[in-house]
C-alpha cells in the first residue's frame, strides 16, 4: 500500500541527523525505518514513522526542511530472493524504481520493502494484481 | 621624465583652475541645453547655467547617478545627435539592463590622449610592443588601452582576455614589453609563465593594471613574477573608461586628468563636499566629453584626494586606491556583481515564489577570487529526489554564470544556518581583505 514517508534535507553534517532523531524522540514519534542518501554536497534522510503528519509538523517547527512523500510499502518473505518477485514484476512492466530500502519486520519471517517508483498508483495496482502482500503499519509489528 | 602633453600635465594650478572654470561653464550650458535629465534637475534647484561662474560654484550643481543611465536607456543622456556619435560602449547593470555610453570623434581623441599621457609617463614609447589583455568589446578596457598605445605609435597586440597559454606564448614569441590587463589576471599569467618555465624569456617592462581592487602586496608579487613595474589605472565607463586617472612612476596615487575631469570627495550621506585629503565618495564631472557628459557623477567609490606636489612634476590631483564602496557592489575577478543580481536568479529558479536566504562568501586563494554562494534550503526548493536537487544546484549555477559572466560555487545549506543580525541574514562575507 501507499504510505507516507518523511523526506528531510541534510546539509552534510552529523549534528543535523541527531537533531532530527532528537526532535522526533521528544515528541514520542517512533522511527520504523530509515535510509540516508547522500552526495558530496548534501543528503536526504527518508523516514517511516508511526505518525508522519505530526512528524512533519514537529520537524518543520524545529527549522528542518521536511516534506511528506508517498512511497510504496510491500511485505515480503525475510528469506533469500524475498524481494525478487516484486522487483521482477515491476521491471517487466517497465516501472523504474528510484530508490528502495528494506526493513526486517517484527512479525517473524517477514521483511518490509519501501519503494519509490515513477508511478505509485500504477505500481501498487500491478503488485496487487500479482498477489504481492501490501504492508501497512501493522506489517511493522505494532 | 616623459610627458605626452607637458603643457597640460604640468599646468600651474591657478591656470588649471581657470581652464576648468571655462570648460565647466561651457559643459553646464551644453548639458542644460541638450540633456533633459540635467535641465530638469537644474530647474528643480532654481539654477540657470549662468549661475555657475566657475569651479567655485561646482557644489551648487545637482548630482547624477548610475540609475540615470538606466532610466534614460539607451541614448537619453547623450548631448549630441547620433550622427556625431562614433562609438558606444556598454556594461551590464544590476538588473540585467545594460548601461550605454557614447563617444564623439573628439571624445575618442581625448580618450586616446588620456591613455597616451599615462603610458608615456610610465615610459612607454613607440618602440614598445603592447599586449592588451583587457577584454575587447562593449567593455571599455580593451579599446581604451588600445587607443592609447596606438596614439603613441607603439605596436599593439589586441589579444583580448582569456586563453592563458596562448597569452604567454604570444608574450614570448612577439616580445611583448607592456602588458595591460586586470591585476588578478596579471598574477595568474605570472604564475602560469613560471609553471611553463618561460619567465626568463619574457621581455615585459611595464604593466598597466586596473578594473579591480588590488594591494601593494599583490603589486610586488606581480612585479616579481613578470619582471616588470606594475601600475594602477582607474576609470569607469560612465566617465570615460580606463584613463580617467592613473599612477605615475612614483606609484603613489593616481593622477586625475584635471583638464578633462574634476574630482570631488563628498560625504555620501549628506552630499556635502569634503576638504581635499579627507576620505569620501568620489564624484566626477567631465569637462570636455561631448557625447556623454556627466556632471557630479556619484561613483560610489570611497577614496581620498591628494593635493600635494608630486615628484613627477604633474600638478594634477591624485586619488588613492578606492578603499570600498558606498553601495553593495562587489568586484569579483574584475567583474561588478550586485547582491540583487543573485537574488533575482534565486527568485527565478524558485518560480518567482520566494527568495531564499543566501550568503555570498568571497575569498582569495592562490591570488584568485573564490566566489561561493550558500543558499538556504527551503520547502519550496526541496525534493525527495537527489537528481532534482542536483539539477537545482546546476540550474542556479548556470543562471548565475549567464547573468554575471563569472562562475560561482553554489552550496545548499540548512535553513537558518546563515548568520543573522537583527533578523537579517548577512549577505556578504568578504575574506579577501588583507589577502589582496
Amino acid at each position: 500500500m501507499i504510505i507516507k514517508q518523511l523526506s528531510v534535507f541534510l546539509e552534510n553534517e552529523k549534528a543535523r541527523l541527531c537533531e532530527v532523531a532528537d526532535t522526533l524522540a521528544q515528541h514520542h514519534i517512533n522511527i520504523r525505518a530509515l535510509s540516508l542518501a547522500d552526495t558530496t554536497e548534501f543528503g536526504i534522510l527518508r523516514l517511516i514513522v508511526d505518525q508522519p503528519d505530526k512528524g512533519r509538523e514537529v520537524l518543520a517547527e524545529a527549522g528542518i526542511v521536511v516534506r511528506v512523500t508517498n512511497v510504496l510499502a510491500l511485505s515480503t518473505q525475510d528469506a533469500p530472493g524475498g524481494a525478487l518477485g516484486a522487483l521482477r514484476v515491476l521491471a517487466e512492466c517497465g516501472i523504474n524504481v528510484e530508490y528502495m530500502y528494506a526493513y526486517v519486520a517484527k512479525v517473524s519471517g517477514k521483511a518490509i520493502m519501501i519503494m519509490q517508483v515513477e508511478d505509485l498508483e500504477v505500481a501498487e495496482e500491478i503488485l496487487r494484481r500479482h498477489g504481492f502482500e501490501q504492508a501497512d503499519f501493522a506489517g511493522f509489528g505494532d | 621624465m616623459n610627458f605626452w602633453n607637458p603643457k597640460e600635465e604640468c599646468m600651474p594650478l591657478e591656470e588649471l583652475r581657470d581652464l576648468q572654470s571655462r570648460r565647466l561653464r561651457e559643459q553646464v550650458r551644453r548639458s542644460y541645453e541638450h540633456v533633459e535629465c540635467f535641465r530638469r534637475r537644474m530647474d528643480d534647484k532654481g539654477l540657470k547655467p549662468e549661475d555657475i561662474r566657475g569651479v567655485e560654484d561646482l557644489h551648487l550643481l545637482p548630482f547624477s547617478y548610475k540609475q540615470d543611465l538606466r532610466d534614460y536607456y539607451p541614448y537619453g543622456l547623450f548631448a549630441v545627435p547620433m550622427k556625431d556619435v562614433v562609438r558606444v560602449h556598454a556594461s551590464s547593470g544590476t538588473t540585467g539592463k545594460r548601461i550605454v555610453v557614447g563617444y564623439t570623434k573628439n571624445d575618442m581623441d581625448m580618450w586616446a590622449d588620456c591613455m597616451a599621457r599615462m603610458m608615456v609617463g610610465l615610459g612607454v614609447t613607440d618602440e614598445d610592443i603592447v599586449q592588451v589583455s583587457f577584454g575587447y568589446g562593449l567593455f571599455t578596457g580593451g579599446f581604451g588601452a588600445h587607443c592609447g598605445a596606438e596614439r603613441i605609435g607603439a605596436t599593439v597586440i589586441p589579444i583580448s582576455s582569456g586563453n592563458t597559454a596562448n597569452q604567454i606564448q604570444t608574450m614570448v614569441d612577439f616580445g611583448s614589453t607592456v602588458l595591460c590587463c586586470t591585476p588578478s589576471y596579471a598574477m595568474y599569467l605570472g604564475e602560469e609563465a613560471e609553471r611553463m618555465g618561460v619567465q626568463d624569456r619574457l621581455k615585459l617592462r611595464i604593466g598597466i593594471f586596473g578594473a579591480e581592487p588590488w594591494s601593494e602586496n599583490m603589486r610586488r608579487k606581480i612585479e616579481e613574477k613578470l619582471g616588470l613595474r606594475a601600475y594602477d589605472i582607474y576609470g569607469l565607463s560612465e566617465v570615460l573608461g580606463p584613463g580617467v586617472a592613473c599612477e605615475c612612476t612614483e606609484q603613489a596615487g593616481m593622477h586625475v586628468w584635471e583638464d578633462h575631469f574634476i574630482a570631488e570627495t563628498i560625504d555620501p550621506d549628506t552630499g556635502e563636499v569634503l576638504p581635499e585629503g579627507s576620505v569620501g565618495e568620489l564624484v566626477f564631472t567631465s569637462l570636455t566629453k561631448e557625447a556623454f557628459p556627466v556632471i557630479r557623477y556619484r561613483t560610489r567609490d570611497i577614496c581620498r584626494l591628494i593635493r600635494e606636489d608630486c615628484p613627477c612634476g604633474r600638478t594634477h590631483v591624485r586619488m588613492s586606491k578606492p578603499s570600498g564602496r558606498t553601495d553593495d557592489m562587489l568586484i569579483i575577478r574584475g567583474v561588478n556583481v550586485f547582491p540583487s543580481q543573485i537574488e533575482e536568479v534565486l527568485l527565478k529558479v524558485s518560480g518567482n515564489r520566494i527568495t531564499p536566504n543566501y550568503q555570498i562568501v568571497l575569498d582569495r586563494v592562490n591570488n584568485t577570487d573564490t566566489f561561493d554562494i550558500n543558499v538556504e534550503m527551503s520547502e519550496a526548493f526541496f525534493s525527495d529526489n537527489v537528481r532534482e536537487i542536483e539539477a537545482l544546484e546546476r540550474n542556479i549555477t548556470e543562471q548565475l554564470r549567464s547573468m554575471l559572466g563569472i562562475g560561482a560555487k553554489v552550496h545548499l545549506v540548512n535553513p537558518m544556518s546563515i548568520a543573522r543580525s537583527e533578523g537579517k541574514a548577512r549577505r556578504v562575507v568578504d575574506k579577501r581583505s588583507g589577502k589582496i
